[in-house]
């Protein structure tokens, strides 16, 4: 999902060579990422910050998003479809890279396909025709990509502006940015373009999903340890890992101390 | 959603038949094409109701009766109550199902509303332990298809889902999260909780 931070990147100016100096720099990050402590129920040794991360972010969604996403609620369905069209369209070749870095050349071919089938009858991804040919997005980033290398996820953060996410996947968010190859064969315009149009898929899916993300932070009891929940558990689906590391049986755990969905038995904890 | 449920998944179905005659398999009560007409019957329920052009109010009662009635709603609820329900006494506990069965019905029929238009079609069943996994895939208007799975079990007498995941979240481990959320800031009081429930 493009993010805010995505967005603002036009102030990240930077050289080629100062790109892979970065890269070097968040290599040596991720391989200090946080091991998670045994027996806790989440890797979360930052959690009074993140929770006044997440109180920001909380803040922000009712002052700015929230509104904002009223409004494309309030409108026909798919009034403003044609926006995360644009923007999805624009992120393809990124998610391609990442495609053929985790040696997915399967899914780096279809979002290929759909860039080109929607860059051109598409009206520059204005409609999604790809998928009527059934060629739908395979979505990924380079957290997955960072996953299929083997990178451990790292403790879990809260980012200002950005919302839920990893260690892992706070550095994958960074190297999409520098590494986006719109920014290097597309002309500044298209670049300044995807920006603004990732600004406003955002605000479009806000308010697409409106009940399900209300729910979570404003009618929850604790916002922040339902947000971490529901990431963690659908990233992890996400990205094939379902079952946490170091689980030899998935089958057989302590539900007390386990997220893994298929460990809950609560007939079996019950009668205990 | 009867069109999808179609040959391919009978077919699928009589090979998981043809599979458990000949393997060696623990007693099982709740069989995999058991688990997997109980949530045909739950989807068809739930688009009955779609289809009826009641009040969206109208179509929100009735969802959370058909919830409650597909659902074992007390082995839900002292999941979700946690360390907290084995302190409990016989009373607390039957009084915290009470309030937690409208609290639940409610919470989650209200988002069957959201396949207004769409459709769930069941794609296959699989026993873990000694329980089955429905999955489905959900269809709706303007989204791209995700994952639904249904835990089923007879073990309380009944066929019955005990846990829905949607697209890998968990409702168990969501609603033991805001049960646990809801005793802190009533002190660990069970009472307190329940009355906040009601």
């Amino acid at each position: 999902m493009p993010t805010f931070l995505e967005s603002l990147s036009p102030v990240i100016q930077s050289t080629f060579r100062q790109r892979i100096g970065a890269l070097l720099l968040l290599a040596g990050a991720v391989a200090g990422c946080t091991a998670p402590s045994p027996g806790a129920e989440f890797n979360d040794p930052y959690e009074a910050t993140n929770r006044q991360v997440h109180a920001f972010n909380k803040g922000l969604d009712t002052a700015v998003l929230r509104p904002l996403g009223q409004v494309v609620a309030a409108a026909p369905r798919g009034t403003y479809q044609p926006v995360v069209n644009f923007s999805d369209n624009l992120s393809l070749p990124g998610m391609v890279v990442n495609g053929v870095l985790q040696g997915d050349i399967d899914g780096a071919a279809t979002n290929s396909m759909r860039f080109i089938v929607n860059s051109t009858i598409g009206m520059f991804g204005i409609h999604d025709w790809a998928s009527d040919f059934g060629l739908h997005e395979q979505k990924t980033d380079f957290g997955e990509t960072l996953a299929v290398w083997g990178v451990p996820e790292g403790a879990y953060l809260e980012l200002p502006l950005i919302g839920p996410s990893t260690e892992r996947d706070a550095v994958g968010e960074v190297v999409d940015i520098l590494l986006d190859p719109l920014d290097y064969f597309g002309a500044p315009d298209v670049t300044t373009t995807s920006r603004a149009a990732r600004a406003g898929e955002i605000v479009v899916e806000r308010g697409m999903f409106s009940r399900t993300v209300d729910s979570v932070l404003y009618d929850s009891a604790d916002s922040y340890a339902q947000t971490r929940l529901l990431y963690l558990q659908n990233r992890r689906f996400e990205l094939g890992e379902e079952a946490g590391p170091g689980q030899v049986d998935p089958y057989a755990v302590d539900p007390y101390g386990s997220t893994d969905p298929y460990a809950i038995d609560p007939y079996q904890e019950l009668s205990e | 959603m009867t069109a999808l449920f179609s040959r391919r998944a009978l077919l699928s179905g009589g090979a998981a038949l043809a599979t458990a005659t000949l393997l060696p398999l623990p007693a099982l009560a709740v069989t995999e094409a058991q688990a997997r007409g109980m949530v045909d019957a739950l989807v068809a329920e739930v688009n009955a109701v779609i289809a009826s052009g009641k009040s969206e109010q109208a179509m929100y009662n009735d969802f959370a009766t058909i919830f409650d009635r597909y659902a074992d709603v007390p082995t839900i609820a002292m999941y979700s109550l946690g360390n907290a329900g084995r302190a409990a006494t016989p009373a607390q506990r039957q009084q915290f199902v009470g309030v937690f069965r409208t609290y639940i019905a409610r919470k989650y029929g209200s988002r069957f509303r959201e396949f207004v238009g769409g459709q769930i079609a069941v794609e296959n069943a699989r026993t873990i332990n000694n329980y089955v996994e429905v999955q489905t895939t959900a269809y709706l208007r303007g989204e791209d298809p995700f994952r639904v799975d249904f835990h089923v079990s007879d073990q309380s007498g009944r066929n019955a889902f005990f846990n829905i995941i949607i697209e890998g979240v968990n409702m168990l481990l969501s609603e033991r999260t805001e049960m646990a959320a809801l005793l802190d800031r009533h002190g660990g009081n069970v009472d307190a909780l329940i009355a906040s429930l009601r």
